[in-house]
């Protein structure tokens, strides 16, 4: 009998794709020597590898939260034996090795590592007397004989979570180090930063299950675990809705200046007519439009889930199909100007193609651009969002999402006293993900851009 | 010329020293590494001293070390510079400020990058006035009319009020003088101050450095590659190579009696108008009858067509197997729209090209490419004219790969060797960037790049006007091996007719549009009969 019933979201099934793409890339490069020689300048940096390992981890935790099932539930004592009933709710493999994080749900807004509630509520003892004081909390620190251990306590589990980790690390490592032992890369800042988001990790999941390592939020959810769920979401709608922009703004930027005339006057009239729209207005009419089809068909839609995630697709497409006139405006200018330098003229001469010009001639020195702008747009995506869920358009909320967070923390922190664990929690991990991002972004152009290689040979 | 430049250097001798410079030394910063090594030389009121040097020879960081003004890249070793009986290098930030401009003026090469482009020229000047001097705003005003007046701009009270744009090159080169001068200086630094113009107005702006060095006592140190300026006005020459200055002698001394090897090859590359190449050919590969090309220039809201600008109006000329055809002009004359227009890169307005007897000027682009194997084309830029994201070795394949020519990877890659070493590079270059060459380098490999198909007519288009003068010569010579050995046609698209005797069998001369004048190198050159072709030809040094 089946015990789990495997759920494939569109958004998982892009999300693999991306990554075998990516894959596909990097293997496909190891064929060709000078590209390779690029990207060993990348990795030969010591912060090159760092920034890698933990854009890996942000990827890695978004894979395996995009592994969904659903548990079969136990028979109810009516039930016929060969019909089987599984959970409504959908869990990842995330969610297993995150262990009870999940469910561990509290009344209420709890701070980081109490163990009692944030908020009074009227309790009466036993003696039958009403009297209002903060309730000890369901979860975080059952385990505890009496609270006031709770600091030894935190100091004894924080050695185990971390011994944990170190084995963990220890055998991660090694491995690695025994296959790589000979490469002249920087692997030892590698492996420290491994080691370290390993330690990390097993401290964050072993604590995070005794106690609410980030507290809790209005519903009682453990913050943390909402904040690692919204990496998923955040990798996802940061590639996906640049992946979606960049084609459009490529190809019609590079067409409209290469081909100039008419083709030109279409593109240049289309972006005109599209950054006149106002944006918000523009996507916040789409996702309605949208939301209202998916209110229309629910027969297409098994699981509440199914229904987010493809309003969660919906909005990346319309993210990225909405903004792509700045990028499209930039690739036109920088290809009229490198249409008129003398390499295009002579491969004219040549009887180049213009596909063949457009490929070889004209996108390899507008790639700087693309880069730049795919990992600027992934920031400025990623804070879109926030934007969005702020006037009620954004990600559906049964999808966990920082920018719903910092939505949420608009309230708490005008509190008093304030809660600023949801806002740090989001802020955490989304500034640990943007930050490495840039700066690995900086390292692939300094070695892709020719003319920085042109400045370090003068 | 020469008997006047005599008499100003027995001058010289009993004139004061206005700037001393001694053992200047600079290097980089971080490294160390010696940019200038004891540079060391006098600069005398009324006299015009030029440093002459190739590109990174280190004149220009000579100039910038005087004006301290050097990057933070770089910094001053050792040595000084003796103002008077100042030491520049003693004084405070303050101090030095009121020496730059009103003491030591400054000129550059560039003179459009050099003014403010939405600001009257006049008022630019006065501004420098006002601040370093007691000048009201009217008595400015009549100052700067005097000032253009000097440096020679017709109508001067109208050109006051004209924006940098509204004047020619040489005109802006001429407002740039006159600001330098504003402030009376003792000392003018000019950095390359022809280069950017063309060579009739280049001869009029240095005629007029020179009168003003004399007629106001100035010292001017004159930054120049070009052997021809030093030729017209200077009187005393220090060569510069690699960072040192290795020979300095009087300038009529020097161009007779050169001491270094390093010199001699400098002088060597100015033109010798004595020797021309020989022979035409009867039998003729390209025919250009009446050729137009005309702009349409587009005004209003519906960008309706208003008029032509006429880049090149009625052309015929023909070359023939194994000749050079050289097309000499100034710029905007319309001579590289010309080669555009035979390469099918410009659409001809009206007029035939015929290439071995088969029109080809309004062909579609697969029409064209059997012609393209056997036209080709060298641009003038060794920097923009290779794709910076493409080994050479794809570079040199492009054409071979597009145009069809049915050869294996191995094969391919056997011809790219070859091609290399017959342009005098190591075949292992085919796996770098075009970054990791040098100017002359670079060009080779255009070379090599339009030698891969075959082509039995090479459209020149200014392919050493980018180069330094040694590396010029080389490039030339290269030419005209290939030239022997495969016998292609050349048409050389050129500003500068010193190179003309040299390298092509016949000239053609454009002005407007139009060929003014051509015939064999010898006639036009021996014996010029349009106004303009002389015109040209006076402006090119020679040594007599």
């Amino acid at each position: 009998m089946d015990t789990v019933k495997i759920v494939v979201l569109w958004s998982d099934l892009l999300i693999y794709l991306l990554a075998a793409s990516l894959t596909l890339f990097f293997w496909n490069m190891r064929g060709n020597p000078i590209t390779a020689a690029r990207w060993r300048q990348v990795f030969g940096t010591r912060l090159g590898m760092a920034t890698f390992v933990v854009l890996g981890a942000y990827i890695m935790i978004a894979l395996l939260d995009s592994l969904h099932f659903r548990l079969a539930l136990e028979e109810d004592p009516g039930q016929k034996s060969d019909q089987v009933y599984f959970d409504n709710q959908v869990v990842s493999v995330l969610d297993l090795a995150l262990g009870d994080m999940a469910t561990e749900h509290e009344r209420t807004y709890s701070a980081p590592f109490a163990l009692q509630s944030f908020e009074k509520v009227n309790m009466k003892n036993a003696d039958g007397v009403s009297y209002r004081d903060f309730p000890r909390l369901e979860h975080a620190g059952a385990h505890l004989a009496d609270p006031a251990d709770r600091g030894s306590d935190l100091v004894l589990q924080s050695l185990i979570g971390l011994a944990k980790g170190g084995v963990l690390a220890l055998i991660f490592v090694g491995m690695q180090w025994f296959f790589l032992r000979g490469s002249t890369l920087p692997w030892r800042a590698a492996w420290t930063t491994q080691a370290v988001i390993i330690c990390f990790a097993a401290w964050l999941i072993h604590i995070g299950n005794l106690y609410h390592v980030l507290g809790t939020d209005q519903a009682g959810n453990d913050v943390l675990y909402k904040s690692i769920k919204g990496v998923r979401t955040g990798v996802l709608l940061g590639t996906l809705a640049t992946l979606v922009m960049l084609p459009i703004a490529v190809s019609l930027g590079i067409a409209a200046g290469y081909f100039k005339g008419w083709v030109d006057d279409v593109v240049q009239y289309l972006y005109t007519t599209l950054s006149s729209i106002p944006g918000i207005l523009l996507i916040a009419a789409s996702v309605l439009l949208f939301q209202v089809y998916i209110d229309l068909n629910p027969e297409f839609f098994e699981i509440g889930l199914e229904k987010a995630d493809a309003r969660f697709i919906a909005l990346c497409f319309i993210l990225g199909v909405t903004s792509w006139a700045t990028l499209c405006r930039l690739m036109r200018a920088e290809t009229l100007k490198i249409s008129q330098l003398e390499y295009v003229q002579a491969a004219h001469a040549f009887g180049v193609s213009h596909f063949r010009i457009i490929t070889r001639h004209i996108l390899p020195n507008v790639v700087h651009i693309i880069l730049i702008t795919f990992v600027l747009d992934f920031s400025a995506l990623v804070l879109a969002e926030a934007v969005l869920s702020y006037i009620g358009v954004g990600i559906d909320p049964a999808m966990a999402s920082w920018g719903n967070m910092i939505n949420t923390a608009r309230s708490e922190l005008s509190r008093e006293p304030a809660i600023w664990w949801t806002l740090s929690g989001a802020f955490f991990f989304m500034f640990s993900l943007v930050l490495s991002a840039n700066l690995f972004s900086d390292l692939v152009r300094d070695a892709f851009d020719p003319r920085t290689g042109l400045e370090g040979a003068a | 010329m020469s008997e006047s430049a005599m008499s100003s250097v027995v001058d010289a001798e009993a004139r004061v020293t206005k700037l001393a410079v001694s053992d200047l030394s600079v290097a980089l910063t971080g490294s160390g590494a010696p940019i200038l090594k004891e540079v060391g030389f006098h600069l005398r009121a009324g006299e015009v001293y030029a440093l002459v040097g190739e590109s990174g020879s280190g004149k220009s960081i000579t100039s910038l070390a005087i004006m301290r003004l050097l990057p933070d890249a770089l910094q001053v070793t050792g040595g000084d510079v003796q103002y008077g009986d100042r030491s520049l290098f003693a004084l405070t930030e303050q101090e030095m400020q009121e020496y730059r401009g009103r003491r030591i003026a400054m000129i550059f090469q560039d003179a459009l990058t050099s003014l403010n482009p939405v600001q009257r020229v006049g008022a630019q000047i006065e501004e420098t006035l006002m601040r370093h001097t007691s000048l009201s705003g009217a008595e400015a005003r009549k100052r700067v009319v005097q000032l253009f007046e000097e440096v020679g701009l017709p109508e001067p009270d109208k050109r006051l009020d004209f924006f940098p744009h509204q004047l020619s090159g040489g005109q802006q080169q001429r407002v740039m003088i006159a600001m330098a001068l504003a402030c009376e200086p003792e000392v003018l630094v000019a950095d390359e101050p022809t280069t950017a113009l063309d060579v009739t107005i280049q001869l009029q702006v240095l005629d007029l450095i020179r009168e003003l060095a004399k007629k106001r006592d100035l010292g001017v140190l004159l930054i120049t590659h070009d052997m021809g300026v030093v030729r017209n006005i200077a009187h005393r020459v220090g060569v510069m190579y690699q960072g040192e200055i290795i020979e300095e002698a009087e300038v009529d001394q020097f161009f007779h009696n050169p001491q270094e090897a390093y010199s001699q090859k400098l002088i060597d590359s100015l033109p010798d108008m004595t020797h021309y190449m020989h022979g035409t050919a009867d039998d003729p590969l390209l025919e250009v009858k009446d050729l137009e090309v005309h702009f349409p220039i587009r005004r209003g809201v519906l960008q309706r067509i208003k008029g032509y600008t006429k880049a090149v109006d009625g052309i015929s000329f023909s070359i023939g197997r194994g000749e050079t055809l050289a097309l000499v002009g100034e710029s905007g004359s319309g001579k590289s729209t010309t080669g555009r227009a035979i390469l099918n890169l410009e659409p001809a307005t009206a007029g035939e090209i015929r290439f071995k007897g088969d029109a080809i000027q309004a062909l579609k682009r697969r029409e064209m490419l059997p012609y393209r194997k056997q036209i080709q084309v060298i641009f003038q830029s060794p920097f923009s004219s290779m794709n910076p994201r493409m080994t050479i070795g794809h570079i040199l394949e492009e054409g071979m790969v597009s145009l069809g020519l049915q050869l294996t990877a191995a094969e391919r890659s056997e011809r790219v060797a070859s091609l290399l070493s017959r342009v005098r590079l190591e075949p292992e270059f085919r796996h770098r960037y075009p970054h990791e060459f040098s100017g002359g380098q670079r060009q080779r490999i255009a070379i090599a790049r339009a030698l891969a198909v075959d082509p039995e007519l090479i459209i020149c288009d200014e392919p050493t006007s980018a180069l330094d003068v040694s590396i010029r010569a080389e490039v030339l010579e290269l030419l005209l091996d290939l030239q022997r050995e495969f016998g292609v046609s050349y048409l050389f698209i050129t500003h500068d007719l010193s190179i003309v005797p040299h390298l092509a069998h016949r000239l053609a001369v454009m002005q407007d549009g139009r060929i003014v004048e051509q015939g064999s190198a010898e006639s036009v050159l021996t014996d010029p009969q349009h106004p303009y072709t002389r015109a040209l030809l006076e402006s090119v040094p020679r040594i007599d």
